[in-house]
């Protein structure tokens, strides 16, 4: 550029270039969009209460009165918590539906915009409460992304075997319920008992079984505890038997393969159209998995298998989260050949309080912890978004942060809540008793879709 | 909206944001914390940007939010030409084959919340819309079923905006004597 060799003097511009691979210009005309994609668009109910209220209300008059308005829920036992669905009934067969959320919502968001960054995974932990470790995780990745705060190579893999023995107890939990929904009620006890034993890990890890605030921006809360690996290896060895067990239980027996197969089907279009992701995005054939696609944490080094389904059915639903089970477990086994050695959590002091013997004998220790846990660390000024491979799907964390102790803005984005809006679709033209399956395989946890 | 409206924006947008920096899908592009991707859409043209977005292989729209700046006045982060309002939309979307992701954030008054909905272009945005809906008061025009989701259909405000007071409802102990 000979004008810049001209005048060294002149302050040189910077002109910020962005390598992308996107298109540079805005389209001329709107798309004609996705919703052509959805076959059963027609399935989703668009009724408010006053209306359904209205409607429930009026008088039989004619033949052409052929449909039933139905209410099912919230508190019903195939609901998994406070799901709420308006059915409209032709005969035994789901015509149209709608999902009906939020008895559950205590404004999690809202709370987040009050606690300090520290504070932050106890109040996030509660979203997802069968995968409460993917939430903190989401979180602080967040969090540690706004900062660029470089966390120990120790506390990272601590951060994976966590998350996948919480994939595998929210698995496992997901057997329990799938079974006791479709009637196979010994499976309950089953995945209850198993999930258990993975629980009592995280209690040996963590002190607590649920809701652990364990994953904490900067690392993790404390070190793995002596005799971690025995609790882990034990857990690794009476599992494989068990997941037998229910191969025999139910993925080899007709009553339970009639039951599930060609239930709920969703093809791949359908999918990403309605913004699916985990095993109901899986269970299409999409092999979409942000753990081998955007990995995080070390996920690029080790080594497992995204399970995919083919017919995108209530049984492939199942079947994908048993043999993630078996994933896990084999990442399980490369974390505990692998686990480095190292601090737990980072040095930084502006971040991380410092360790106990130091604030006997520094008085800067002493500060820093008091300051930690009163006012909190200031995050710089921007935006981010960092997201997960929950055991549901995408679990996202979007931060604003105006330069303060406490985020700005605090958004999560719930697997289970986008989820939901492919109910309507799978479970269009299905008999009710499978829109029990039908419910059951998308795994929803209230907590998280109401926040 | 006539087509001369939408050229005519779309010129201006051009000829103020292409020589100050990137620019994708016709918006000024922006690197966030983390090198995160993030394009700054005008608001009429927040529906071409996004068929632009859909077109380009994008066909999954992960996350739409809302941010309520009442409180937050000068941000640095918002690139020239972009004029910064009290609520902004945020949209996350990701391109499975390339593996890539964008987000959008597009201000919008508050005198006049409204914005088009992606709901045409991205049926998974319906729940979310209808969440921002819910706790920002942002309307969405062209969403098949604009209802609150989270709060109760009689419920008034919008709690997630700065201005709704959070409250604490006092906890008398009863039946102790």
């Amino acid at each position: 550029m000979a004008v810049t060799d001209a005048e060294p003097e002149a302050p040189v511009v910077e002109v910020p270039t962005i390598e992308h691979n996107m298109a540079t210009e805005a389209a001329t005309e709107v798309h004609p969009g996705q919703v052509g994609l959805l076959p059963r668009n027609d399935a989703v109910m668009r009724m408010s209460e006053v209306q359904m209220a209205e409607r429930a209300d009026a008088p039989l008059d004619d033949e052409n009165d052929q449909t039933m308005l139905m209410n099912m829920g919230p508190s019903h036992p195939s609901t998994h918590g406070v799901l709420r669905l308006m059915l409209e009934m032709d005969g035994e067969s789901v015509v149209r539906s709608k999902p009906v959320v939020g008895y559950l919502h205590t404004g999690m968001e809202k709370t987040g915009e009050a606690l300090t960054y520290l504070q932050g995974p106890t109040n996030v932990t509660r979203m997802d409460y069968a995968a409460p470790f993917f939430n903190e995780l989401a979180f602080s990745l967040a969090v540690e992304k706004l900062i660029g705060l470089e966390i120990p190579e120790r506390a990272t893999w601590i951060r994976m075997l966590m998350s996948e023995m919480n994939r595998i107890s929210s698995h496992l939990l997901f057997m329990a319920t799938n079974g006791m929904d479709l009637g196979a009620v010994s499976m309950m006890i089953y995945g209850w008992r198993e999930r258990e034993e993975v629980l009592r890990f995280f209690e040996l890890v963590t002190g607590l079984r649920m809701n652990h605030n364990y994953i904490r921006p900067g690392g993790v809360a404390a070190d793995l505890p002596d005799g971690w690996r025995d609790s882990v290896g034990r857990l690794l060895d009476i599992l494989p038997p068990r997941l037998a067990e229910y191969d025999i239980l139910m993925t080899g027996q007709p009553i339970w393969r009639e039951r599930l197969q060609g239930v709920g089907v969703m093809g791949a279009d359908e999918a990403i159209a309605l913004s699916a992701t985990g095993p109901v995005l899986r269970s299409t054939g999409v092999p979409w998995d942000l753990r081998r696609d955007m990995p995080y944490l070390a996920y690029d080094e080790v080594e497992f298998d995204v399970v995919v389904g083919t017919y995108g059915d209530a049984f492939d639903k199942y079947a994908i989260r048993l043999n993630e089970i078996r994933e896990s477990m084999r990442i399980v086994h490369q974390i505990l050949d692998k686990m480095p050695k190292g601090d737990y959590r980072a040095t930084d002091t502006k971040v991380t309080p410092p360790p106990r013997a130091r604030i006997d004998e520094s008085m800067e220790a002493l500060i820093h912890h008091f300051k930690i846990f009163t006012e909190g660390f200031k995050v710089p000024e921007g935006e981010v978004y960092a997201a997960v491979e929950s055991p549901r799907g995408e679990l996202g964390c979007y931060i604003v942060s105006d330069g303060g102790p406490k985020p700005y803005r605090m958004h999560i984005r719930g697997p289970s809540f986008i989820n939901l809006q492919t109910l309507p679709h799978m479970m269009s033209n299905g008999l009710i008793a499978d829109a029990v399956a039908v419910i059951s395989s998308v795994d929803p946890i209230m907590g998280e879709v109401d926040r | 909206m006539t087509d001369d409206d939408v050229t005519d924006t779309t010129a201006d947008e051009e000829s103020v944001a292409a020589p100050t920096g990137p620019v994708a899908f016709g918006c000024p592009l922006v690197e966030s914390a983390d090198g995160q991707l993030v394009i700054h859409p005008a608001r009429d043209e927040w529906l071409l940007v996004a068929s632009a977005i859909l077109g380009d292989g994008f066909r999954m729209c992960i996350d739409v939010t809302a941010v309520d700046f009442l409180t937050f006045q000068g941000r640095r982060d918002v690139p020239e030409g972009i004029l910064p309002e009290r609520f902004e939309l945020v949209a996350s979307f990701i391109n499975h084959e390339r593996r890539e992701r964008i987000r959008a954030r597009v201000q919008i008054p508050e005198g006049d919340p409204t914005i088009a909905s992606l709901t045409t272009l991205y049926p998974g945005a319906d729940y979310l819309e209808r969440e921002v809906f819910d706790m920002f008061g942002i309307s969405f025009d062209g969403h098949p079923d604009l209802s609150r989701i989270l709060m109760p259909e009689s419920w008034e405000g919008h709690p997630l905006r700065k201005d709704f007071a959070t409250g604490a409802i006092p906890v008398q102990f009863k039946g102790t004597n």
